[in-house]
């Protein structure tokens, strides 16, 4: 090999390790001067990004050592653990409580509770269920950014003058048998239906006093659960099968005029406190009541039952700048910037302590209400348990295998919990290194 | 002699380099994570064969064979049909024949993820063109193409006609290959369309049409965009949950790489014992030799 090729050879790989290491650098970490860059994946786009870069520009303006560089990120939970696995993952990333379990156990987050006590954040700042889905297991692993609770949204053109709006769940049947129309075999308008949206079909069960799993036993299949289901199949055997089939094929995106709620097709749904956000966007003229989603008759003990969810920030493990991401979290938590970025986004607070100016000037003429939803005792939230990705799967396939008639509810529910106990059986072994003894091993 | 041999192997150097970081060492690195449990952050424990007896008894896994196998055996064929039948009639003498090869190659250009949205309003039970037109012709009660389990697995078949024309064109040059001497001894012979189609035309496109069945069936196996996009989690009751799909689930949603290195193995040897079997059943069908 004479000189002249040695020297093109090293200028191409030259070349090539330059540029492999300024893309890096120009695409994720171009430094502010004198300033430590604290990268932030986020998965919100469009207007709730930039609500948040409200939040990220406010942080900015009151540092001087620290600059926030805020990237909306699409498929941003697969990308931050990917990003992790490689080593070069971002400082803070947005996430989903859903993730929190799966995402911890794996060993992509950082224990944030040593950096918690520094920063004087304590437990009882925050409503207890959300802290309960920021440390799962018990392991503080993200605080939030916008949490929600969840109520029946009412139309309330379909309530007589001075009806009271269902209190009971035999009472929203009653109101959906009384107000549905169905036309020549069309569904023209739906009091109520299990399966819109369709977010929470998982959950009925909590409604009958069901779980999905008690302690480190999954209940997929219990009494409670499969009545659940039977309320859920006692729907479409209401509209029939194929006539629900064809009405929800009609309904359009959930943020579009096009939205059921929002086109009077269904007059109640379940939904969280964002709904008056979209309500104001779409169809600011529906009249509309939010009310606590009722219980049965006999689980009337589970007053306030709703389901409570919230977006997150994490530090993923392996990030560079782990205190100075924190102070980031920090400044976002404060009660100030926290009611700021939650009232923009339609959500109540995460925190305990809530200024009148808050509730006064929310979007949400219900805000009260969703707050002390998210204060119940009862409020439930997503299984802590690293297979919920699978848990969703076989739950979702459950449900439309009974609302299609294929299966009863209890066959579907059993088959659901055979092929879940094997797979959380191999997770705990697996994953969370746990051995299992041969009378648990046994199916 | 030497000297460009070396100077050809540094302009190859860039494609080598990206062969064996980007393909080989991946594919590699799944071979040894199909026999491991890993998820991606913590280091890759082996298992041994357990991921692949795991398989064995995985009704989803197998649901997905089926319901992919279904697909294959539907839209390969019947693609192929159509791509046929659109090459021949462009291969007739007409005025505007540019336009309409254009005009039928430009739907195989459309990005998967737009085509599966574009389906979705067109396939709509409620709203959708397609249901608006059968009620218009008369029939009460159209198909719940998207709703229903029985349905659901034909409307992907009908959408994978829409990209015949990357297979047309392919027919298209394979038909204008054909001597046209051999028309002339046909029609000397008193031969028909048909005849002339089956005793000439099918015989000498034979290559073409193995060469596109194998790259359809191939490409029908890995189906995964437009099912990924119009049927969310393989709905309904995962009649349209695909191989792929389900590899992707375990991978992304499931953090389970290894299983699905395995199913992705698993996939290989499926489509190389096809392909294998595809090329020795049509031995005495496909002619090569034209002179």
């Amino acid at each position: 090999m004479n000189i002249r090729t040695i020297a093109i050879t090293a200028a191409a790989l030259g070349l090539l390790g330059y540029l492999v290491y300024r893309s890096e650098d120009a695409t994720t970490r171009k430094p502010v001067a004198n300033k430590v860059t604290v990268l932030y994946w986020e998965k919100w786009t469009g207007d709730e990004a930039m609500k948040m870069r409200r939040i990220v520009n406010n942080f900015n303006a009151s540092q001087d050592h620290i600059y926030v560089k805020m990237l909306s990120i699409s498929g941003v939970a697969d990308k931050t653990l990917l990003a992790a696995s490689g080593g070069n993952p971002p400082d803070v990333a947005g996430l989903w409580d859903t993730q929190m379990t799966q995402f911890k156990d794996a060993g992509a987050l950082t224990d944030l509770a040593p950096l918690a006590k520094e920063f004087g954040i304590k437990e009882e700042d925050y409503i207890p269920g959300y802290w309960k889905l920021m440390s799962p297991g018990g392991t503080l692993v993200a605080f939030p950014t916008t949490p929600a609770s969840t109520a029946l949204h009412i139309n309330k053109k379909f309530l007589k003058p001075g009806e009271v709006p269902p209190q009971t769940l035999e009472e929203l049947d009653a109101f959906t048998d009384r107000i549905s129309k169905v036309k020549d075999g069309k569904v023209e308008l739906a009091g109520f239906m299990p399966a819109e949206p369709g977010w929470w079909n998982w959950g009925w069960g909590y409604w009958f006093g069901g779980k999905l799993i008690d302690g480190d036993k999954l209940t997929i299949n219990s009494p409670e659960n499969i009545r659940a289901f039977e309320w859920v199949l006692s729907y479409s055997k209401r509209f029939g099968v194929r006539e629900t089939q064809n009405f929800q094929s009609g309904f359009g995106n959930f943020s579009s005029p096009q939205n059921p709620f929002m086109s009077e097709k269904v007059v109640s749904v379940m939904q969280g406190v964002w709904m008056a956000n979209f309500i104001d966007l779409y169809n600011k003229k529906l009249p509309w009541i939010a009310v606590p989603f009722p219980l049965p008759k006999d689980q009337q003990h589970l007053k306030g039952m709703n389901f409570i969810a919230m977006d997150t920030l994490v530090i993923p493990t392996g990030a560079k700048h782990k205190r100075e991401a924190f102070e980031f979290i920090a400044f976002v938590q404060r009660q100030d910037q926290m009611e700021l970025l939650c009232s923009s986004h339609g959500k109540n607070s995460p925190l305990v302590k809530v200024t009148d100016k808050f509730f006064n000037t929310h979007l949400n003429p219900y805000i009260r209400l969703f707050d002390e939803l998210a204060r119940s005792p009862n409020a439930a939230y997503i299984p802590q348990i690293g297979i919920w990705p699978q848990m969703d799967s076989e739950l979702k396939n459950a449900f439309t295998e009974i609302n299609l008639g294929t299966k009863t509810p209890k066959e579907a529910l059993d088959a659901a919990q055979a092929r879940l106990d094997p797979q959380w059986r191999r997770y705990q072994q697996q994953v969370m290194g746990r051995s299992i003894t041969t009378a648990e091993a046994k199916p | 002699m030497k000297s460009e041999a070396r100077i050809a192997y540094l302009f190859a150097m860039p494609w080598i380099l990206g062969f064996l970081t980007f393909l080989l060492y991946p594919v590699m690195a799944s071979f040894f994570y199909s026999f491991t449990d890993f998820s991606v952050l913590r280091p890759p424990r082996f298992i041994g064969l357990e991921n692949y007896k795991e398989m064995v008894q995985d009704e989803v896994f197998w649901m997905t064979i089926r319901n992919t196998f279904t697909y294959v055996v539907a839209a390969v064929p019947l693609s192929a049909t159509v791509a046929i039948i659109l090459a021949m009639l462009l291969n007739t003498k007409v005025k505007g024949l540019a336009f309409y090869r254009t005009l039928f190659y430009v739907p195989s250009l459309v990005p998967m993820v737009a085509l599966g949205i574009l389906w979705l309003w067109i396939f709509n039970g409620e709203h959708g063109l397609l249901n608006m037109s059968l009620e218009k012709l008369g029939m009460s009660k159209p198909p719940n193409w998207l709703g229903d389990p029985a349905w659901s697995k034909v409307t992907l078949v009908l959408i994978a006609m829409w990209g015949s024309g990357n297979a047309m064109v392919i027919y298209l040059a394979g038909l204008q290959d054909i001597p046209q001497s051999l028309y002339e001894a046909a029609d000397l012979d008193g031969a028909r369309l048909v005849a002339k189609t089956r005793h000439v035309t099918l015989p000498m496109l034979s290559p073409v049409i193995l060469f596109n069945v194998i790259m359809g069936m191939i490409g029908a196996l890995q189906v995964f965009a437009v099912p990924y996009v119009m049927f969310p989690n393989g709905a309904p009751a995962r009649s349209t949950y695909f191989f792929t799909t389900y590899l992707f689930d375990n991978a992304f949603r499931f953090q389970r790489m290894g299983y699905a290195s395995a199913m992705g193995w698993v996939l290989f040897l499926i489509t190389l014992t096809l392909t294998f079997v595809a090329l020795r059943l049509s031995e005495r069908q496909v002619h090569y030799d034209r002179s």
